[in-house]
């Protein structure tokens, strides 16, 4: 899937790995998408939080190789 | 939508009790909440200029795991139990444990309490000092942050009566 932009917060713990992504999406504009990779295995259930409270879709959400990866499209 | 709000109160004074409300507050934030944290009593050495100050006690805590961060996995597993009367004996204990929970914090990836604090001023959390008790501590304002707010507790209900969530820490 294309991107506009990719945030790796690897090794991050809660809450960083969201405040990063808040902050990377407010550099994009609307309909962009942001790719996050994380490792933080709370940021499964918390990215779909975040995407659900704050109008952001959260297109995809993978695991591989103890990585987590999500796909949201601005609001 | 209108914005949703958020007030806390911060009533504790170390390393680890300074984590909820700065989280909370941070992640709130990024939600779109409009944030506000009252701090009294000890949460005033959470608007500290110089919070190393800090420190984590695993005296009288018989939930704080006592391990090692550092050393091979065998080791770091080993929980370090120590009765209460020999902690209070041994001088330093508290700045051991200290450092230890702080390289800890490092290892895991986990913002440390400035950079937390930060975080929150960066997303507009306001945040408020109770004068009352700066003045029965002794604190003087030269000591706190600047950014910060000075009221009682008439001034926290002022936002906290029209917030979603209230909590106390």
């Amino acid at each position: 899937m294309n991107f506009d932009k990719e945030l790796d917060a690897r090794g991050l713990n809660c809450p960083l790995p969201i405040l990063s992504t808040k902050k990377f999406l407010s550099e994009l504009t609307s309909g962009q998408i942001l790719k996050v990779i994380a490792t933080d295995p709370g940021s499964v259930k918390d990215m779909q939080a975040f995407a659900k409270q704050t109008g952001n879709e959260l297109l995809s959400s993978a695991e591989s190789a103890g990585e987590f990866v999500f796909m949201l499209r601005k609001h | 939508m209108e914005t949703k709000k958020m007030a806390l109160i911060a009533t504790k004074g170390t390393l680890d009790w300074a984590y909820p409300p700065f989280i909370l507050a941070s992640t709130a934030a990024a939600l779109g909440y409009e944030v506000q944290i009252f701090f009294t009593f000890y949460g005033l050495q959470l608007l500290k200029k110089d919070m190393s100050g800090l420190k984590v006690s695993p005296l009288g805590n018989p939930g704080m795991p006592m391990k090692m961060p550092f050393g091979p996995k065998w080791f770091k597993e080993i929980n370090w139990n120590m009765p209460n009367a020999v902690q209070a004996l041994v001088p330093g204990y508290e700045n051991v444990a200290t450092s230890l929970m702080k390289q800890t914090i490092a290892n895991n990836g986990v913002a440390t309490i400035p950079e937390l604090r930060e975080l929150c001023m960066e997303a507009d959390v306001k945040m408020i000092a109770c004068q009352m008790t700066v003045e029965l501590f002794g604190f003087d304002h030269v000591e706190f942050i600047d950014d910060i707010e000075y009221g009682g507790a008439a001034t926290f209900f002022e936002f906290a009566g029209e917030t979603d969530i209230c909590l106390f820490v």
